[in-house]
Parts: structure tokens; sequence; C-alpha cells
């Protein structure tokens, strides 16, 4: 399914292949649930560091496209899911920025934890 | 992480002449590990100092946890490193199974069913005597009786040397293998599109001194020639940058090659109102040939 990347273009070759799985999942030749070649076998297929292919499967278990799943290896994931953790971490940027301000207030970590939790507590008790 | 080859300030001199000055190594369990340098920048030396063939001059190493200039020491080095040599040594009375079966004697690990791939694989004519071989059977044979011993770490010195282009691909599609189960490769090489295919790490040597140590994706990232145009001619000495390694000037037209650094290069550049800045990747040759050049 996939090509060997160019090793001399002055491209980064888990670059390469990041685009081809992605690539791939856009033209739908891999969907949800599908299963990815194994590391050594990838790596062996296309004469690659092992190494370059895991961290392929890493980057894009971080940005949500795939989840490794421990001992059975790496899984499309889909879109509905892929869109919950861009969710989740547009959440945490969001959380991030308003922890940031409030210490630049000068509130430490402890009141901010205790504000938030004050919070959830009121919200559970209007419900 | 932990390095399964360091040295410190590694010395070897042959009489006057200083074949290895200084050298820092450290290579990290799991890795591919490449070791570039031109004829004679010392890399066969640092090797057989590596697996304690001979002695340093001064400075130190270990290797798999070993001291390799303590003679006790290095003959476990010796017996857990799988090593394939420059000049691929063989007992030459020996036929092909003869020699397969006397190097497995010795190693209890010994990948019975990898050997048997690559006799295949290699089309290694069992009967033959190793004097009857070509060149590029014997570095097969030489490779075979290397890969097959399941040993943790691997050191190739010029492992693809007088191969054809299809035992090349098998070459480092074993290493590829052998490096997914864990095994560790060391491998001098003057093959760099080679280099550049498997390796995860470079390590760059010129007249005994090493002039590169990266992460080969951090090389790739990083390393830019940037070409800029300016109205007017500039001094050379306006772009001595962090990161700038080397600069060329050619009237108004500058190239400049960046080892890191490259968006403040690039801004400098424009704020000395540079009329055109190309910013161009640098392949792993280029690079090469401008550390070992830079030196002359």
């Amino acid at each position: 399914m996939f090509r060997k990347p160019n090793p001399s273009s002055g491209v980064p070759i888990y670059v390469q292949l990041k685009e081809q799985v992605r690539h791939a999942i856009e033209t739908g030749a891999l969907c949800a649930g599908d299963q990815l070649p194994g590391i050594r076998s990838l790596a062996e297929t296309l004469v690659i560091n092992p190494n370059t292919v895991i961290k392929v499967y890493r980057e894009l278990e971080q940005e949500g496209l795939l989840e490794i799943r421990h001992g059975l290896g790496a899984f499309i994931l889909s879109r509905h899911r892929r869109a919950k953790t861009e969710g989740m971490r547009d959440a945490q940027q969001l959380v991030r920025e308003l922890v940031e301000t409030l210490k630049d207030e000068g509130l430490d970590e402890g009141a901010i934890r205790r504000l938030f939790e004050a919070e959830l507590a009121g919200e559970l008790q209007r419900r | 992480m932990t390095a399964v080859i360091e040295t410190e300030s590694l010395k070897k001199t042959y009489g006057k002449h200083e074949a290895v000055r200084g050298l820092n190594l450290c290579v990290e369990a799991g890795s591919v590990c490449a070791f570039l340098g031109q004829n004679g920048a010392g890399k066969s030396s640092t090797i057989k100092m590596l697996l304690g063939m001979i002695h340093p001059t001064s400075g130190t190493g270990r290797v798999l946890g070993h001291r390799i200039d303590k003679e006790s020491e290095s003959l476990l080095i010796r017996q857990n490193v799988a090593f394939v040599a420059e000049d691929k040594r063989l007992y030459d009375y020996m036929t092909v199974a003869q020699i397969v079966r006397f190097t497995k004697s010795f190693f209890p690990g010994w990948k019975r069913d990898l050997e048997q791939r690559l006799l295949a694989q290699f089309e290694l004519p069992l009967d033959r005597k190793v004097r009857q071989l070509s060149k590029g059977m014997r570095t097969k044979l030489t490779l075979l009786l290397g890969f097959a011993r399941g040993c943790e770490l691997l050191i190739l010195d010029e492992p693809t040397e007088g191969l054809d282009p299809v035992a090349i691909e098998d070459v480092l599609q074993i290493v590829v293998s052998l490096a997914a189960q864990g095994t560790t490769v060391f491998f001098s090489s003057h093959q760099i599109a080679e280099v550049e295919q498997v390796a995860d790490h470079v390590l760059m040597i010129d007249r005994g001194q090493l002039v590169l140590d990266a992460p080969m994706d951090q090389v790739k990232e990083e390393y830019r020639h940037i070409h800029a145009v300016f109205p007017e001619p500039v001094e050379e000495r306006d772009l001595r940058l962090p990161g700038v390694e080397k600069v060329q000037t050619e009237g108004r037209t500058v190239s400049l090659t960046a080892s890191h650094n490259v968006d403040s290069i690039v801004a400098h550049v424009r704020m000395l109102r540079a009329r055109s800045v190309d910013v161009l990747p640098v392949s792993l040759k280029e690079i090469f040939l401008e550390k070992v050049r830079a030196r002359g």
C-alpha cells in the first residue's frame, strides 16, 4: 500500500511516510478500524529504519488519526472519534490559556483548582 | 536511553600520524547509526579500537559496558558483538557449508532460520570453496556469518562494498529487520544514499575528528542552503551568525549553509535588504562534501 520514500530528497523520511498515511485515509484506501502494517513488517517492506515507522505512528496517534492498541497494532480511528480527540485538544488549549491568565492575575495553583471545583460543583447543583 | 558504544577523547597515533584525534562517540541502544568519512578519515581505526583489536594511544571507551582498553574486558566485547570487517577475511580452504557450521559452533544465540533464509536469498553454493567465491559472494557470506550470530550489537565496516544494487537492498533490509528486533547497528559507509535510507543517526568524521553528530531527521529538517541577492555587495562578516556553517559571496549573491537557526538567519538577511531570498534543502551528500572540504 505504501511506496518507498525517497531518502535523498530534503524531506525527512518520516514526513514522507506520514503524508502517505494521511493520503491513504483521505482517499479512502484506509478506513476506520483498518489495521496498519506492523512496525517490523513495514520497515522491512519499505527498507527504512523501524524507529522512523514508530515515529510516524506516534505522531499520527497524537494527531488523532490512529490509535495504538498495545500488543495489537495501530488502527485508523473513525472520523467521529477523531473529531472527539480534536475537540479535547482544543478544550485543553482553552484550559491552558485560562490557567495562564489566572496565574498572571496572581492566583496560585490551589486557588485555581478550588475555583474550577467550585464551578463544577455549582453546575451540578443547578441541574 | 542507554549507550551501547561510548568513547572519551579516544586517540590513536601511528608514529607521527594521528589517525584518530580525540573522539567522543555515543551510540544509543536500538539505533542504526551510520559512521561516515573519507578513506583514511579514521573509521577503521576507530572500529578496531572499539573491538579491542588495537589499543588506543590515549582515551578510553565502553562497548556494551565493557572497557575497550582492558584485555580481559575487550574479549567479552568480541564475544558479544557481531563484526563484519572491511577486508571480509575468511578461511579460504573451507566450503560455504563448512564455514557456516564452524562459525555457528562459537555462538549459542545463532539464528538458524536467518542463516537458512540468507543462504537461499544470497544464492550461496554450499559446497563451493570460499577461495572460489566471487567478491560479491564473499561479502554476502561474511555478512551472513555476522547477521546470524544473534548479537545485540552489530558493527559493520563498509558492509555493502562490492555488492550489486539488488544485494545492497537485501542487506539493508536485513539491517532494518534486525534493528526492528532490537539489535543496535553501527556501520561505516561511503554510500550516502543507503545511509540516508536506513540510519536514524549520523556520525561524520574527518581527519580523526567528529564533524557531525546528529539524528538523521534533524539533519534533514534543520540544514538549509540560503541564497540571497543584495542590491550591493555585502561583507562576509555581516553574515557570521549562529547556525551559519559556511558563507560564499560572489558579488551581490550570497549563499549560506546553515545547520540550524534558519528563521533568524533569513530574518537577518532580509534586514540587510536582500532583494530575493531562497531557502533550499540540503542533501546529506552536500553536507558531507562541505564538512570534508571546509577543513581542507
